[in-house]
């Protein structure tokens, strides 16, 4: 029989070099006694065995023993070794969930990290005089389990600049200096209060909905044992108690007239329109228009309509297919991946996009979503006959000498046809009001080829067509 | 007037900042002070400090900087025709009890909204005053903004330079409703600063060309919040908004906030019991929705009006109409399947999945893992368990649903 006792501090240590030792010597689970110094002395305890090297086991398990030294009977002692044991003919033990023991460790080690969870929640500290010059803060805490040493880290992390004492009935977390001490010595809870509290109070009782009273739910999260060194549970009996008087008071006095001086503060709103000075200019009135366009479906799943933008009186005027993502969310035509494709073309192809009147043939964005994404749908042939009529607005408003038309639904919308697009690019066609249109392949097209070769031909026949644009329009 | 004293205004403006239903402090990049040269840090989960007899987490310091307001929005407290009393925080006062709650482990960081005096910018400056105030004097925790819609882009753009999280508020379901209940208010708008958020936030995410980024804007994303039961909208209606919301802004979280009465109330809303029922189904559809692979038309179906059923939840609801689509073999079946199990969440088809491969499950072994055998045990076949009759017994629902407590008279 071997009965290890380990130390209060340095417990997972002592406990991670002892249990090697005995693996190693194939000692089997029933034959240690596991505990604490300062617990039960054993009857029966043989030398440990000498130390023959090193023992493999999975990551994981070394997080999940981590959360079992720490459980305050001994069982997590015992239940750590017996799957170490284990674990030397079945290295894939611990991802059987439905094994009892490993069951039984992992509700463990979740206990062992509620635990270690509320104490990073319910710790309260009190400022106490400082002799240093530097502000000390010290607070009174019983966890559950003997956390004490895995907790510390939490605290250092967030308080590093100032000197704390977290006083446990077992143990004394102290770090003073930027240097972390833990020392095993038995403490009784001091009597102590802060000036801050009586604030903090105020603002949970504040906080607090009277009409949404829940007081089961606050208790699994908050359980009772904690309330005693938790200063503002002192006024949950009130606020519980007066609740439903609260709420029936609020419903009896029902609606007050409003204050009397809501016309004067009102006027305070520097934030209201001013009464219009200029008319607006004949595109952005369009614009106005089209933001509460209901003429197909889209305009139910999109977020808003995108008109297009750029001098109202471009030569040139560029159409695109529909907005994209981004662009729904913008509110701005092409500013999205293809947007920039585009911009890149153009640049090359030296044309000023500024200069133009750039648009799409459909004004809102079509997509289908799966969980938060997007996803990119064609428009169909309804919908681009419904979003005609503001494409023929724009045309006939901005009065361009020349249109170019980018991928099939673009070309569709400005002749009726948008088969054949492949062939049909690079050439000069007419618009349905006879205006001369130049048909390219949409820069979306572009992105989307898989290979680098065809994307490269693509990417450069678009340049070419680009690139006639001024010499068209000098014609 | 006499001067407020701060534990008088500490009272009033948290008092106002309750009906904001997000107290979350998660997901945000890690930080610690163990230099020793700030305060504070963050963990993944975020930490709730305390619970409040309405069973709601406190996690932050949530508190108006100012209800002075001169929105007139019927459901709210702080509107400009309330007879509330007004108080206004100076930022030396947020920015001291931040820090000195903290100090003593009351709270993860701040969440500070505000009404809106004088104008949406002069707001939004004082309020991004205060955080950036905070981040200079070495403060390492959280900090939730919320962000006056109307404020300008580089406003938002300071804010989320300092802050976690943003959030704007949808207010309410439809654009008719924020139009009657919130007349000041401007959906579009709205929307506008939540596009601006998202793409600000794209737009910093991505490394320049010397591969360096230029600085962290609102890591923890943006959220919103959606009054429930003040306007007539039903759940297929909230819902579906949501989705769109998650879709298009990459929203973090949309929350849902019963409609509860305030004190000073408008004559046009409702001053009965807040729906929470309702307010908590809404969240479990929510999830199914994000992580659950379920479509909107298999919660809300036009058959129950495009309302959830308030008795069983969405999940188990969707089990018991498509009946023929169980029961699910947990020894066999894939993951999607396994997911539309009532009972199992998403832990535990993880656990089924690879503890499986170590020999058939029975309905024990799934319960040692943590599934809700209860609940599960009628849809699903293991070793040693078949549902048989049960799956078609015509009281199937009437298990589920717990006994109305009789009311007190």
């Amino acid at each position: 029989m071997y009965a290890p006792r380990l130390p209060r501090i340095g417990t997972y240590a002592a406990w991670r070099e002892t249990a090697r030792r005995l693996a190693r010597a194939e000692i089997p689970t029933a034959a240690v006694d596991w505990g604490l110094e300062g617990g039960d002395a054993s009857m029966f305890d043989a030398p440990l065995p000498v130390n023959r090297g090193d023992l493999r086991v999975p990551k994981s398990f070394a997080d999940l023993s981590r959360s079992l030294i720490p459980e305050r009977s001994g069982r997590g002692l015992t239940l750590a070794y017996a799957l170490l044991v284990r674990l030397q003919d079945t290295p894939k033990l611990l991802s059987n969930r439905a094994d009892p023991q490993v069951a039984e460790a992992r509700d463990i080690a979740k206990a062992i990290h509620r635990d270690l969870h509320k104490m990073h929640a319910f710790v309260r500290f009190r400022e106490v005089p400082d002799t240093e010059g530097k502000r000390r803060f010290t607070a009174w805490f019983e966890p559950t389990h003997r956390i004490e040493e895995p907790v510390a880290d939490f605290f250092v992390n967030r308080f590093g600049d100032m000197d704390w004492t977290i006083v446990t009935p077992e143990v004394t977390i102290r770090y003073h200096g930027r240097t972390l001490t833990l020392e095993a010595v038995d403490s009784l809870r001091p009597e102590a209060s802060d000036p801050l509290e009586q604030l903090w109070t105020t603002y949970y009782s504040n906080i607090f909905n009277p009409a949404r009273l829940k007081p089961d739910a606050m208790r699994a999260e908050m359980p009772k044992k904690y309330w005693r060194n938790m200063p503002e549970t002192a006024a949950i009996p009130a606020l519980i108690a007066n609740a439903r008087t609260r709420m029936t008071a609020m419903q009896e006095a029902g609606a007050t007239a409003p204050a009397p001086n809501t016309a004067r503060r009102k006027e305070k709103n520097a934030n209201r329109p001013m009464p219009g000075l200029f008319a607006p200019a004949h595109l952005s009135d369009l614009g106005r228009d089209l933001a509460a366009c209901t003429r197909c479906p889209l305009h139910g799943p999109a977020t808003q309509a995108v008109p297009g933008e750029g001098p109202a009186d471009a030569a040139l005027m560029i159409v695109g297919e529909q907005p994209g993502d981004q662009e729904d969310v913008a509110g701005r035509p092409f500013v999205g991946p293809a947007g920039q494709m585009f911009d890149r073309l153009a640049a090359e192809a030296k044309l000023d996009r500024s200069a133009a009147y750039v648009t799409n043939a459909v004004k809102h964005f079509k997509f289908t979503q799966r969980g938060k994404r997007r996803l990119h749908q064609r428009p169909d042939a309804g919908e681009i006959s419904a979003c005609r009529w503001w494409l023929d607005r724009e045309l006939a408003s901005v009065d361009p000498e020349l249109v170019v038309a980018m991928g099939a639904t673009a070309l569709h919308a400005l002749t009726g046809d948008g088969r054949g697009l492949l062939k049909r690019r690079g050439g000069l066609e007419q618009t349905r009001d006879g205006r001369p249109l130049l048909v390219t392949l949409h820069p979306s097209y572009l992105l989307r080829l898989p290979d680098p070769e065809s994307r490269d031909r693509a990417m450069a026949d678009v340049r070419s067509d680009l690139s006639r644009i001024s010499e068209l329009l000098d014609n | 007037m006499a001067k407020m004293t701060l534990q008088e205004k500490l009272a009033l403006l948290s008092d106002a900042a309750k009906y904001d239903a997000s107290c979350a402090s998660s997901g945000t990049t890690k930080r610690g002070s163990r230099d020793g040269k700030g305060l504070g840090s963050t963990t993944g989960s975020g930490i709730c400090h305390a619970y409040a007899p309405d069973g709601r987490c406190i996690s932050l310091l949530k508190i108006l900087m100012t209800n002075y307001c001169v929105y007139d929005c019927a459901y709210c407290v702080n509107r400009v025709s309330s007879n509330v009393p007004r108080a206004r925080f100076t930022v030396e006062e947020v920015v001291w009890l931040t820090t000195e709650f903290y100090r003593r482990n009351y709270i993860e960081g701040l969440f500070l909204s505000s009404g809106i005096v004088k104008s949406s910018d002069y707001t939004m400056e004082e309020m991004v005053r205060i955080a950036e105030k905070l981040r200079e004097s070495g403060f390492r925790g959280y900090i939730h903004l919320k962000t006056i819609p109307e404020a300008s882009a580089g406003l938002i753009e300071r804010a989320g330079l300092a802050a976690d999280r943003l959030s704007i508020n949808v207010e309410l379901p439809t654009d008719a409703s924020v139009k009657t209940y919130a007349p000041e208010k401007d959906p579009v708008g709205i929307r506008g600063a939540m596009g601006k958020v998202r793409l600000t936030k794209e737009d910093y995410s991505e490394r320049s060309y010397t591969g360096r980024r230029r600085g962290k804007f609102a890591p923890a994303g943006q959220s919103t919040q959606m009054i429930v039961g003040a306007d007539p909208s039903d759940d297929a209606t909230i819902l579906g908004n949501a989705n769109r919301l998650y879709g298009a802004y990459g929203l973090k979280r949309v929350y849902y906030s019963a409609f509860s009465p305030i004190p000073d109330a408008s004559a046009v809303l409702p001053l009965v019991d807040p729906p929470l029922m309702r307010e908590h189904r809404l969240y479990q559809a929510d999830w199914l929705l994000r992580f659950y692979d379920f479509g909107l038309d298999e919660i809300v179906t036009r058959d129950a009006g495009g309302m959830l059923d308030l008795d069983v939840d969405p999940k188990l609801a969707w089990a018991l109409a498509h009946r023929d689509r169980f029961p699910v073999d947990v020894n066999r079946a894939d993951k999607e399947t396994l997911l539309r199990v009532p009972g199992f969440g998403t832990k535990i088809v993880q656990r089924i999945l690879s503890a499986r491969r170590n020999g058939a499950l029975t309905l024990e072994d799934i319960r040692r893992m943590g599934g809700r055998v209860k609940q599960a045990s009628s849809f699903v076949v293991a070793r040693g368990h078949t549902p048989g009759q049960m799956l078609d017994a015509a009281d199937l629902r009437a298990r589920f649903v717990k006994p109305r407590q009789m009311e007190l008279f």
